[in-house]
Parts: C-alpha cells; sequence; structure tokens
C-alpha cells in the first residue's frame, strides 16, 4: 500500500472557497475562477500516491501550488476538499489530537528559508520535536546529537543558527527533521535558498543518506534539474493542478502535453538519457547459421559497412566489415571464424549519454549495449545526435 | 437639537460607579486595607530600613553589571542617588519608587496574558485595541475620580489609576511580538506537532521577548509619568512636593523635586533597557 495517497485534493483560497469547488468540477481554470468568484485556486484536484522509500518530487513555476500542496499534506493549510491518507488515515477528516500524533511521529518537515529557531543552540534545534513530545532530555540530546552527527554538524552543537551558513543551517532543519525518525520526510524547497554549489552538495548528500536511511521524502522544488537529480518519481503542477506523474525519463521523453514538453525543452538531456533510450534494434548474423555470402547480402540490403555477429543466443561474438566479408566470400570461406574482430566498443543499458559521447567518438563501428552478455541494441552517432535535439527517442529501446 | 435632551451619561457614569463601589465595597475595603498596608511595609519597612548609603552602592554595583561593566551608568545612579539624598528627600523617593514598583507589576501581570490573549485572535484584537486608546488617551486625572470612589485616598488609588494609565504598552508589544513572530516558524512549530501551549512558551514568547521587554520599558515610564498626578490623591512620594511646590508657589522646591523624578526615570529606563539588550544578544 502506498504510504501517502492524495485524493482528489483542492485548496482554495478566499471566502466561499466551498461554493467555489463547484467551478473545479465544470472544469473551469484558475484564472477564469479568479474573474468569477475573486477566489484564488491553489490546489485543483490533485491525486496521487506515494510509495514507501521512493523520493516523490513535486515541481512546479512558482504560483503552481506546490507549496501549498506540501502543506495539505501536513494540513498546515486546511484543504477545502479531498482526503491524504497516511498509512491509511485520513489526515483531512482527523481531530486535532490525532493530527498533533501523525506531525508528531509520521511527518517532519524542511522549510526553505530553514525554520530554525534563533534563540535555541543548534542541539536545542535539533532536540524540538522530540521535546514536543515529552521524550526526556538525555534521551532526546542523544538521538539530537546522531542526528546532527549524520549530517556533519556534531561539532556546532552548542552555536545557534545565526553563526552557521546557509547550507550548514539547511543541515540543522534536516537534523532536527530526522531526529524525530519519521515515516515521511517533506521538503519544502529546502534547497532553493542556497548557491548553486552548495545545492548540488546538498543533494547529494541528501541521495547518500536515502541510501541507508529509505525514507520516504516529498520534495518540492521550482529547478527541473534537480528533480531530475534527485527524483525517483516526478509530479509537474501547472496552475494547482497535477499535469504529469512519472518517472524523470517519463517526463522528458513522453511529455504529456505542450506544456511538460516546453518546461522539458532546456534541460540537458546527455544527464539524463541512457544507453537504452537511445538504442535501436541492430541487423546481426548468426556465426553458426551465416557464411560470409549470406552477411554480404545481408549487408548489402540494409546499406551498412559492418555488422555484427552473435551466436543463436544472441550472445555477442565480435563484428565483421564490409571488406573482409567480400574477401571471403571470394575466397569461399564458409564461416566468420577467421575475419571476426572483437574489438567492440560496448557499453550498459544504464550508461549515461554523457559517457557515450567519448566512446562514440573512438569507435569504428556502431555502439554496442550489452545486457548480460547479450547484445540489446546498437549505437549510431546519428542517433545521439537525435537524443541530444529532443526527438527520436524511445522508451522501450527501439523505434517503432 | 432640541428634539433630543442631553443625553445622562455624566449622571449613567456616577451611578454605575455608586453601584460597583456598593456591590464590591467589600473588595475594595480588603484591598484598600491590606494592599495599602502591604505598600506601606515594603517602603516604609523594607526600603527605608536599608541605610541609603548601603542603598547606594548596592544600586551602583548593579548597575555596574547590568551596564555590562562599564561605568557611565554606574557613576550616574551614584551620583544622582546621593544628590536626592542629599536634597532630602530619599523618604520620597523610596515611596516614589514603591509605587511605580508596584503600578508597573501589576501593569505586567495583567498586561501580558492579556497581549497574549490578543494575538490569539483577531477578534479580540479588534475589541481591546479601542478600549487600550481609550485607556490612553482619557487625560490621566479622569482615573482619579473613580480611583478615590473605589479605594478612598493614599497609595491604594495611585497604584490603581497607574496601572489604567501604564498597562497598555505592555499589552500592544505583547500582542505586536507574538504577531511578528514569522510565519515560517509558526509553520515549523506547528509541523512538529506543538500544542498551543508548546508554541506560546517555546517559541512565540522567547521570540517576542525583545518587544515585550520594550513595551515593559514604556510601562515602566508611563507609571513614573503617573506619579505627579497620583499625589493629587495623596499617594506619598516625590510627586507630593512637587505637588506642595505648585501651591506654595516655590519654583527652587518643585525643581527639585522634579529633578528627583527625572533621576529616577533615567535609572530605571536605563536598567530596564540594558537587561533587555543583554537578553536578546546571544
Amino acid at each position: 500500500m502506498p504510504i501517502i495517497q492524495v485524493e482528489n485534493l483542492s485548496k482554495i483560497f478566499g471566502k466561499n472557497a466551498k461554493k467555489a469547488t463547484k467551478y473545479l468540477d465544470d472544469g473551469l481554470l484558475k484564472e477564469d475562477i479568479l474573474k468569477k468568484t475573486g477566489n484564488t485556486v491553489g490546489v485543483n484536484r490533485a491525486s496521487f500516491d506515494v510509495e514507501e522509500g521512493e523520493i516523490f518530487v513535486i515541481m512546479g513555476l512558482s504560483g503552481s501550488g506546490k507549496s501549498t500542496l506540501v502543506r495539505l499534506i501536513n494540513r498546515l493549510i486546511e484543504p477545502t476538499e479531498g482526503s491524504v491518507y497516511i498509512d491509511g488515515q485520513d489526515l483531512a477528516k482527523m481531530d486535532k489530537k490525532d493530527l498533533r500524533d501523525v506531525r508528531r511521529e509520521k511527518l517532519s518537515m524542511v522549510f526553505q528559508r530553514f525554520g530554525l529557531f534563533p534563540h535555541r543552540t543548534v542541539l536545542e534545534n535539533a532536540e524540538f520535536g522530540l521535546e514536543v513530545q515529552g521524550i526526556d532530555k538525555s534521551e532526546r540530546q542523544k538521538k539530537a546529537q546522531n542526528s546532527l552527527e549524520l549530517v556533519g554538524l556534531g561539532g556546532y552543537i552548542h552555536q545557534y543558527p545565526g553563526q552557521l551558513s546557509g547550507g550548514m543551517q539547511q543541515r540543522v532543519g534536516l537534523a532536527r527533521a530526522l531526529a524525530n525518525d519519521p515515516e515521511v520526510l517533506l521538503m519544502d524547497e529546502a534547497f532553493s535558498a542556497l548557491d548553486p554549489l552548495i545545492r548540488k552538495e546538498m543533494q547529494d548528500e541528501l541521495l547518500e543518506l536515502q541510501e541507508t536511511m529509505k525514507k520516504t521524502i516529498l520534495f518540492i522544488t521550482h529547478d527541473l534539474d534537480e528533480a531530475l537529480r534527485i527524483g525517483d518519481r516526478i509530479a509537474l503542477m501547472k496552475d494547482g493542478r497535477i499535469v504529469q506523474v512519472g518517472t524523470p525519463e517519463e517526463i522528458l521523453v513522453n511529455p504529456a502535453n505542450e506544456y511538460v514538453e516546453k518546461f522539458v525543452e532546456d534541460v540537458d538531456r546527455s544527464k539524463v538519457l541512457t544507453a537504452e533510450h537511445i538504442m535501436k534494434r541492430p541487423e546481426t548474423v548468426d556465426i553458426d547459421k551465416h557464411g560470409p555470402r549470406s552477411a554480404l547480402e545481408r549487408m548489402r540490403k540494409e546499406g551498412l559497412s559492418t555488422i555484427y555477429v552473435t551466436d543463436v543466443k544472441r550472445n555477442l561474438q565480435g563484428y565483421v566489415t564490409a571488406d573482409d566479408v567480400s574477401e571471403a566470400a571470394k575466397q569461399d570461406k564458409k564461416d566468420l571464424h577467421g575475419i571476426l574482430r572483437t574489438d567492440v566498443p560496448k557499453v550498459n543499458p544504464e550508461t549515461p549519454m554523457q559517457e557515450i559521447f567519448e566512446i562514440i567518438h573512438d569507435a569504428p563501428v556502431p555502439v554496442a549495449v550489452i545486457n548480460d552478455g547479450k547484445l540489446a541494441g546498437i549505437i549510431v552517432r546519428g542517433a545521439v545526435i537525435a537524443a541530444l535535439a529532443g526527438s527520436e527517442v524511445n522508451l522501450n529501446g527501439f523505434d517503432s | 437639537m432640541g428634539l433630543i435632551p442631553k443625553v445622562p451619561v455624566a449622571q449613567w457614569i456616577s451611578d454605575a460607579t455608586d453601584l460597583i463601589t456598593d456591590t464590591f465595597g467589600f473588595l475594595f475595603d480588603f484591598i484598600k486595607n491590606d494592599f495599602g498596608d502591604f505598600i506601606e511595609m515594603v517602603a516604609e519597612g523594607w526600603l527605608m530600613g536599608i541605610p541609603t548609603w548601603v542603598f547606594i552602592i548596592l544600586i551602583g554595583v548593579l548597575a555596574f553589571f547590568v551596564s555590562g561593566k562599564r561605568l557611565g551608568l554606574t557613576a550616574f545612579s551614584v551620583i544622582g542617588l546621593w544628590f536626592i539624598a542629599n536634597q532630602e528627600l530619599w523618604e520620597e523617593l523610596m515611596n516614589t519608587f514603591t509605587l511605580v514598583i508596584f503600578a508597573s507589576l501589576i501593569s505586567v501581570i495583567i498586561g501580558v496574558p492579556f497581549g497574549i490573549w490578543m494575538a490569539k485572535s483577531k477578534t479580540v484584537e479588534k475589541i481591546i485595541t479601542p478600549i487600550l486608546d481609550f485607556m490612553q488617551t482619557m487625560p490621566a486625572f479622569v482615573y482619579l475620580i473613580p480611583a478615590v470612589a473605589f479605594f478612598g485616598i493614599g497609595m491604594v488609588p495611585g497604584v490603581f489609576a497607574s496601572v489604567i494609565f501604564a498597562a497598555p504598552p505592555t499589552v500592544r508589544f505583547t500582542n505586536l511580538g507574538i504577531r511578528q513572530v514569522s510565519h515560517e516558524l509558526i509553520e515549523a512549530s506547528d509541523s512538529f506537532g506543538t500544542t498551543g501551549t508548546q508554541k506560546l512558551f517555546k517559541v512565540q514568547l522567547p521570540m517576542a521577548k525583545k518587544t515585550i521587554m520594550a513595551g515593559i520599558n514604556q510601562t515602566v515610564m508611563l507609571a513614573l509619568s503617573m506619579v505627579v498626578i497620583a499625589s493629587m490623591i495623596g499617594a506619598k512620594g516625590l510627586g507630593q512636593e512637587v505637588i506642595t511646590a505648585l501651591q506654595r508657589a516655590e519654583v527652587g522646591a518643585g525643581f527639585v523635586a522634579g529633578l528627583g523624578i527625572v533621576i529616577l526615570a533615567i535609572i530605571i529606563d536605563r536598567f530596564t533597557q540594558n537587561l533587555n539588550t543583554q537578553r536578546g544578544e546571544q
């Protein structure tokens, strides 16, 4: 079961918000509703599931409703309608006491401007969640200390937040959230206030921490590169609506509509796409079945100067060139063993495109994509360029 | 104009005051007697019991540490207090000091909770704000009349009138201080599942402390400014000297007593301000 289930969640700001929800039924857009009723639509019928242990990124430009959405999930903002199930309990319908318990035990939040208490030391900040739960001092100090060490701030516990740099302050924010050992971490533009280098460092660290913690993380950002970097899945928002949910590849490769397409236009695709996305079905000959003549015939038909050779199980043996094959045909050789070349440029299906550039540059033949020793596909130079330009990419590995 | 006869507002107020006096007479009597005795004990029994020179040295040492070991405030306090003693106004000073302390303490004890209440509810804020405006703009002399009706003459009605006049800044600044706490910090507090009380004591009040202290400083100053007015209804102290001098047209004596008030005001002001900045600095 998903750990967070969001169903038809909406937030409309302003008076008579309930009335305005009927315009959502009619499918009216944010602007029209504002004109008609004066109400601002924050979130419009959002539905999605977050699985345990994944980093789920909600991505959108400012005003898209992403920060409202994350606050609806821990009910810092009251939803106008809809449900948020955490572990199957509907947060939207809980009484105050149950809500407090869920906030204390299951959800922790990290804030854009850090949200640290300036009158408390780093340690006291990290202790806050445990203190609120009424855990006794020595135990909560130990836990807070542990989580501060986890983020590399073990030596700063008696400083005040004002004495730390932005990056370090956000580490305190993260440590404070982790000290509670929550099931879900809500991160609202957690790295957006940091400068680019520190931001990247924090992203790496978060991913590293996640390797061991396996928390469910709901991460809000307006930065697509960040979303693609850390997200297992991404939900794209516009005008309060969720436009598309998918893995980074799905979003890049199959944008759901023009808006998403425009959005992902400028992304450095070489960082996201892998060999799998740009390879095509290889023409091969079977070393046990085909001799030089049939190989030559095949190459002539397809207009190839080289062709890959496999065995019957598609295990890669090597390749042959047109020159060698026609020479062997003239000499009436029966098989391809004598002329087989094995200096094959190889990559895995997961090899990022960035790394393929170099390999393909030096390679005399198309790059072979090998999966478990078997030839899964080949990459030709043209495909790489096409992929960078944003076309002719496929998800299942082959051109249709 | 002639259609509506003069509305007897004054009569109503008088009737209401009489009614209150009759109904709560036992309570007022209790406060007048027991609380009055207590004030007198503090002023005459405790404060005046300390030898003048001990008192001056004590304040000097306190000033030294409160001001962060600088000599300015120390020197001013010692010389100022010595001057007042030299002018044979020491007892008056102690009475005034007592009045100010009691009025300020009561103002804070009443004012801070009201400020918190205001900060927690917009409706309460809307109701209390005009009342505070009223309390501060109504000429302070007017408070003397019900004060006398309730408590007769002496220190107690002086404290009563001073509290009405001096409490508003504490209420206002407490409200302001709590409302000024950044939205994100409130969200942070809520997101960890704080109860209202936890939020108040762990986040809002500590964050608002500086502002509240500024309000308390204002309250103390206003209480001090009521000293002369309160002495018109028999509150003992430097104010009484000023009034006497006024009645006898003695410019010199009036000026000296007034100077005593100024010295006390400056000492109290610098003390509370220094306490505030010291605690706020980290």
